[in-house]
């Protein structure tokens, strides 16, 4: 990353109503960034702002260099001088186009013949695999070839900055996955900069490199993907990738939470993050003797059966969620409302300083 | 519900049968009284004739007139945010409900020879209004554009915005957007609007009698035909009428699912 240059720089500041959008966002040339958050969270006003759809308020955002939008110097590029691709939520192809002149209307757009776009177009199709669907027209696609042909559409424009807003959310969990592989290799050979807003934290594994985690208009976690999920920083993230979350206070091999006291295996000094992986949570009717174990009385809140697992929520000292076994689920005889002692091994809670954000 | 609420009162059934009697009995009356071996030789007799390419000559024009203006109107109307554009929609629609023979004195005010703006053209160009071929579109037009205005408008702002911003995100300037992505997604409120218009147009009457006069061949239109030849000839101002009546059938059919199914 150290290396490459910067080709996004956007520091987004702007406010709709009582709502607040206040983001600062890099990505090297070439680089795939995921910008994650639940609903409501700015991201999709964070891509109008890229786009050159809404104008900021404050801050600046360049590409490659060039100045997309300055307020303080009066500066605003509009969206169709920009370079800047766009594959919308719902993939808006134009329903009086066929999908080749749906292709061709960003060449044309750019001043290129009919015919010259049309063969551009047609390249495009082929590189999504459907060139078979050259004429048809877009309501006659599955959401996956929609898909597609919104991506061509952008691309076929030689963007420097894709935008993409959500771009599995509208298909169906079966033709998801094989969107996704594809929409990856498409990523791939894109020379450049790739902005990819979702609230799928799949998507962001598989797409991107780098994640923008934003919750109410901040940004609350960024970095590599490998760096977010490993430490998440906040009750988002840690539920995204699926762990538990602590906060406390850690004082050489013990970590205060709360009214808790954790036995950790590092030695921590400081305000500090840990998170317990819900497998690692381990479950007893009865309090369990003679190890040294961190170990606490909890009420089941929730059962739910996920797959071969069964995820049990705990309420009490610690608010953590076990993930355990149907067949140890069956011989504990687990109940909402039961009461049960939860353990972790010491060498089970990852501990790492809350300092930076 | 209660299943002896259902049945409506006796005195509502027979007033809506009354007027359903009130608006069917002229239409009978109107078919009673066509000539149907006749009716052939009555269209083709040269008033007819005229009168019939007069008015799809004026109706089309001023059709031609309302879409060329109109569209920018009702961009404008949808899209624009100025002081005064609710007072800007009020004067576009009050031909809708002026008395059309009080919009021909209207225009004769404004475009007779003795006026202002009429004298100008006559005296700059030679045009005549009054009188004129192009008295009768200007008539027309007059009293029949709201219909596309509204339509149009109401068309820009129900259509999903979106799609223009994307075209604007694939590099097409403004009148590209207009063109490419506008105007085709609201063509079938265009077309709708179009034939509304076209259909107040041929029917237009008192602003034209009023402003264009009642000159045969040039501003002689249909409804003006039947009115002159209520008197002298009878049955060709019924079989216009009828030409008139199954127009307005056609009209009404092809846009039903645009009016009546909302209603």
């Amino acid at each position: 990353m150290a290396q490459s240059v910067v080709s996004l720089d956007a520091d987004v500041a702007t406010s709709a109503g009582n709502f607040e959008l206040s983001v600062r966002l890099c990505a090297p040339a070439g680089s795939v960034v995921a910008v994650l958050g639940p609903n409501g969270a700015g991201k999709s006003t964070l891509l109008r702002v890229l786009a050159g759809l809404t104008a900021l308020q404050a801050g600046i955002v360049s590409l490659d260099g060039h100045i997309l939008d300055d307020p303080a110097a009066g500066i605003f590029v509009p969206p169709e001088q920009r370079g800047v691709g766009v594959v919308f939520q719902d993939y808006l192809l134009f329903d009086h186009l066929s999908v080749l002149e749906n292709i061709a209307f960003g060449p044309r757009s750019a001043g290129i013949g009919k015919a010259a776009a049309r063969t551009i177009a047609a390249s495009w199709l082929e590189r999504v695999g459907l060139s078979d669907r050259s004429s048809a027209k877009p309501r006659q696609l599955s959401g996956g070839q929609a898909q597609r042909v919104a991506l061509a559409r952008a691309l076929a424009t030689d963007p420097q900055l894709l935008l993409l807003d959500e771009p599995l959310a509208a298909l169906d969990v079966g033709t998801r996955a094989d969107v996704r592989r594809h929409l990856r290799r498409h990523l791939q050979q894109f020379a450049g900069t790739t902005v990819l807003v979702t609230h799928d934290p799949l998507d962001a594994l598989v797409l991107a490199d780098q994640i923008v985690v934003i919750e109410a208009g901040r940004v609350s976690q960024a970095g590599p993907i490998a760096e977010v999920t490993s430490r998440p920083r906040s009750a988002y993230v840690a539920q995204l990738i699926g762990t538990n979350l602590l906060r406390g206070e850690a004082n050489g091999h013990d970590l205060h939470v709360t009214e808790a006291h954790l036995t950790i295996a590092d030695h921590h000094v400081g305000p500090a993050f840990a998170t317990i992986s819900p497998s690692a949570v381990a479950l007893h009717r009865h309090a369990p003797s003679g190890s040294p174990r961190n170990q606490w009385l909890a009420k089941i809140t929730s059962i739910d059966l996920l797959g071969d697992r069964v995820r049990v929520t705990l309420a009490g000292t610690l608010d953590v969620v076990a993930e355990i076994t149907p067949g140890a689920a069956a011989e504990l005889d687990l109940r909402e409302g039961d009461d049960v002692w939860a353990a972790v091994k010491a060498t089970e809670i990852n501990v790492y300083d809350m300092g930076r954000a | 519900m209660n299943r002896a609420r259902q049945r409506p009162p006796v005195a509502v059934v027979a007033a809506a049968l009354l007027a359903v009697g009130f608006f069917t009995l002229p239409l009978v009356g109107l078919l009673q009284q066509v000539t149907w071996s006749n009716l052939a030789a009555d269209l083709t007799t040269p008033e007819a004739a005229e009168a019939i390419r007069l008015s799809l000559v004026c109706s089309l024009a001023a059709v031609a007139l309302a879409a060329a203006f109109g569209t920018p109107l009702a961009w404008f109307l949808a899209r624009s945010d100025f002081p005064g554009r609710p007072l800007l929609r009020g004067l576009v629609l009050l031909p809708m409900v002026l008395p059309p023979v009080v919009g021909g004195v209207a225009l004769l005010s404004a475009f007779s020879l003795r006026s202002p703006v009429g004298g100008w053209l006559n005296n700059a160009f030679g045009i005549q209004l009054t009188f004129t071929t192009w008295g009768a579109i200007l008539a027309e037009t007059f009293v029949s554009m709201p219909f596309f205005v509204i339509t149009a408008e109401a068309a820009f702002r129900t259509i999903d915005r979106r799609y223009e911003q994307v075209a604007a995100t694939l590099g097409a300037r403004r009148t590209t957007v207009f063109r490419r992505v506008t105007l085709p997604s609201i063509a079938p409120s265009l077309a709708a609007g179009a034939v509304l218009t076209w259909a107040r147009a041929l029917g237009e009457f008192g602003a034209t009698i009023t402003f264009a006069g009642n000159v045969a061949g040039r501003t002689r239109t249909l409804p003006l035909s039947v009115y002159l030849a209520l008197e002298a000839d009878r049955q060709t101002a019924i079989a216009l009428s009828l030409v008139l009546l199954v127009i307005s059938l056609v009209v009404l059919v092809a846009l039903r699912d645009r009016w009546l199914s909302r209603l």
